[in-house]
């Protein structure tokens, strides 16, 4: 034992070297853990408070273009506002409405820390579980997709953006209705990536991609972007399809989160199923 | 010996919130991204012990780490280069003596010197960086891509910023 211990005295630098990057890696493995855990909070406050002073600065030189987008936003809810649409009186007309039912509540966040040249991309809210915010929640803007939610502390709470290795959303083409998955292949922050649209169906050049309300985290019919480059690689039945992000991840500033009022209801349906 | 440290301590916090607050939302085609602050580790003194250096270099990587939500990585990419530097100190010719007290810079040990010591253990730092964020063989590619552009741009930075903070040796 004396020996034993001698000889790590002796190579101290080497064994506490490999200790270090031990822990280092043991973090990068156990990510899900290091984020419920107590240091997490405690780093998230102190990192939190910097980058809400720092976003309060840097924030006066978007908004002109914040204005432009909320602005395009408003129109756009203009259109489908019922005093937008013509009413007529005079015939008792059968109404059928299909709402009844509120699934999704919105609420508002501001980016206070965003990057779009790692390979992991994350986005910080200065929203948390005081405000409501879990995990699971989609995050988006008036332009499109923008992540979701991975890790939430009290004020503040990350979230895994579109850039992300990790990411998998459940996408269709509108014109064909069809379905695929929308990955990032790193690189181009501006252009991601849609699989599995089989290799038989026809598509163009602008053809828009969006959610497909499959998951349980996404609504249906947010944008994700446009049709780029269409590949397939020999031998494969399905396409390679390039696209650009309607979003500007690189330019974010207010978000929506996305609470699916269904979402435990619509996991424990499938639980039942994987169990059986 | 602590007014030795204290430059070395104002150093390390200005070199988060640059990396953090500037450098991190600098995007150029989506593969640039220089980390400045192994400048930290860079610099140094000599006559560090070599505890000291590991464990500074591990908290200057765990601190970036902590403002990009990517826990660990920067830590283990930091204490590999921390762990290289008495190699690469003497790959780059180690001075005959200490005495004077002689410091890891420019000034001190000239372009040549800083510049080769500063390749080495840089390559070595966004290698280990790009290899655990991408974390699977078949991008390998795109981690030789994002090591040397990140690699390039590191140095040039590190060097601009000795010129810039340079204090004449009298």
């Amino acid at each position: 034992m004396r020996h034993i211990l001698a000889f790590i005295w002796k190579h101290n630098f080497f064994f506490l070297f490999l200790l270090l990057e031990v822990l280092s890696v043991i973090l990068i493995a156990n990510k899900s853990f290091y984020q419920r855990s107590v240091l997490s909070n405690a780093t998230d406050r102190v990192t939190g408070g910097i980058f809400t002073t720092w976003s309060g600065i840097t924030s006066y030189f978007s908004l002109r273009q914040e204005n432009q987008r909320l602005a395009e936003e408003n129109v756009r809810l203009h259109h489908i506002l019922t005093k937008a649409q013509l009413t007529s009186d005079t015939l008792s007309v059968n109404v059928t409405d299909t709402t009844y039912n509120q699934q999704y509540t919105y609420t508002v966040a501001t980016v206070i820390s965003n990057s779009t040249n790692r390979r992991d991309n994350y986005i910080m809210l200065n929203k948390g579980k005081r405000h409501g915010i879990e995990r699971d929640m989609a995050v988006i803007n008036p332009q499109g997709v923008v992540g979701t939610v991975v890790s939430v502390s009290e004020n503040f709470s990350w979230v895994m953006s579109l850039l992300n290795k990790h990411t998998k959303v459940s996408a269709r083409i509108d014109r064909l209705n069809q379905m695929g998955t929308v990955v990032w292949e790193g690189g181009n922050p501006a252009s991601g990536t849609l699989l599995d649209i089989p290799a038989h169906v026809k598509i163009n050049k602008g053809d828009t991609i969006a959610t497909s309300g499959y998951s349980h985290i996404f609504p249906e019919g947010i944008m994700l972007g446009t049709v780029e480059e269409i590949e397939v690689e020999t031998g494969d039945h399905f396409y390679t399809i390039h696209f650009r992000f309607s979003a500007d991840l690189n330019s974010l500033r207010h978000v929506y989160v996305v609470n699916n009022l269904f979402n435990k209801e619509q996991l424990e349906l499938r639980k039942n199923i994987i169990n059986e | 010996m602590n007014k030795a440290y204290g430059k070395d301590i104002l150093r390390f916090f200005l070199l988060i919130a640059v990396q953090v607050l500037i450098l991190d939302h600098i995007n150029l085609g989506g593969y640039v991204n220089p980390s400045l602050y192994v400048l930290f580790i860079l610099l140094l003194p000599f006559e560090i012990p070599g505890w000291a250096l590991l464990i500074s270099a591990f908290l200057i990587g765990f601190g970036v780490d902590s403002f990009s939500n990517s826990t660990g990585l920067h830590a283990a990419a930091s204490v590999f280069m921390a762990f290289l530097r008495p190699w690469a100190i003497r790959m780059a010719g180690a001075p005959a003596e200490y005495e004077g007290n002689l410091k890891p810079g420019i000034a001190d040990m000239g372009f040549r010197w800083f510049f080769a010591y500063t390749l080495l253990l840089v390559l070595a730092h966004q290698f280990i960086l790009f290899l655990f964020e991408a974390f699977r063989l078949a991008e390998t590619g795109y981690v030789l891509i994002r090591v040397l552009a990140g690699s390039t741009f590191t140095i040039i930075l590190i060097i601009l910023t000795e010129y810039l903070f340079m204090q004449k040796r009298k």
